[in-house]
């Protein structure tokens, strides 16, 4: 198989799918475990904590080289998601107090984090949910909001008319808006 | 009785584009770093793997962590300077 149409294939592969075939030692499954938690990892540091860049790249790279040692430990692969988060925390945690901010309240350290994670997480299922959308509605909507793109700059970028733009970001997010809701349905309520 | 949660919380297109900015991208080259450390991380055991059979070898790379790494082809940053000092 191709590469891109291998990486493709593994973009929609479960969390859990996707540490069995990291831990078998497949280098591209690992890129793309990489790829799916790289932005949660950094906004954890860098929103909820509020690293600084230097701080947040040194955390960034310590957790997936942990996550890399210590994918065999995990009990639940598919509680992969969590772990890593707990995981990113901890050594954010340590990272502030390594630094100035040594004697800083633990409590204190913590404070409004939970919000900040809570918000993570509804935002990781938003951009879960975009791996299932077509590749057209998921490079607008990335560029849009993502990347910040003028309606002008995306339409030279995919051949559009800018006047088309607004229109099909609207259906583009309708399309995921019922993605969302259709995964919020086949949720377990406990 | 609380309204199960999927019953009232419906995503509307302001909500929806408000998560979307909420997890900006990582910068690409901390993410090729990261995607990368299989790879690294052969190259270093080879490294060591080498120094436990050759002594001159081991000596050449003690003393040049950094070229040892970038002659296998790895880019060295501090981390993995200090991890190839531990494996030797």
């Amino acid at each position: 198989m191709e590469f891109h149409q291998r990486m493709t294939a593994l973009s929609t592969t479960t969390d859990a799918g996707l540490v069995a075939r990291c831990r078998e030692g497949d280098d591209d499954a690992w890129e793309e475990l990489v790829r799916r938690f790289s932005r949660y990892v950094l906004a954890i540091a860098q929103q909820a904590y509020r690293l600084s860049p230097s701080d947040a790249e040194d955390v960034f790279q310590e957790v997936f080289a942990r996550t890399y040692e210590r994918l065999g430990d995990l009990r639940n692969d598919e509680a992969v998601r969590p772990w890593i988060a707990q995981l990113t925390r901890r050594l954010c945690i340590d990272r502030i107090r390594a630094g100035a901010r040594e004697s800083a309240d633990p409590e204190a350290l913590e404070a409004g984090v939970d919000d900040s994670l809570d918000q993570l997480d509804e935002a990781l299922s938003v951009q879960e949910a975009m791996l299932a959308m077509p590749d057209n509605c998921r490079d607008i909507l990335d560029r849009f909001f993502r990347r910040d793109e003028s309606y002008a700059v995306i339409g030279t970028a995919l051949g559009l008319p800018s006047g088309t733009i607004a229109s099909r970001i609207s259906r583009c997010l309708g399309k995921l808006r019922e993605q969302l809701e259709g995964r919020e349905r086949a949720r377990p309520t406990s | 009785m609380p309204v199960p949660r999927h019953e009232y919380e419906m995503y509307d297109e302001e909500r929806i584009g408000e998560l979307l900015r909420a997890m900006p991208q990582a910068p690409e080259a901390w993410v090729l770093t990261a995607a990368r450390l299989p790879a690294t991380r052969r190259a270093i055991e080879q490294i060591a793997a080498l120094a436990e059979t050759d002594a001159t070898f081991r000596s050449q790379t003690l003393e040049d962590l950094e070229g040892a790494l970038a002659r296998a082809g790895v880019e060295a940053s501090p981390a993995l300077v200090e991890h190839l000092r531990d494996r030797l």
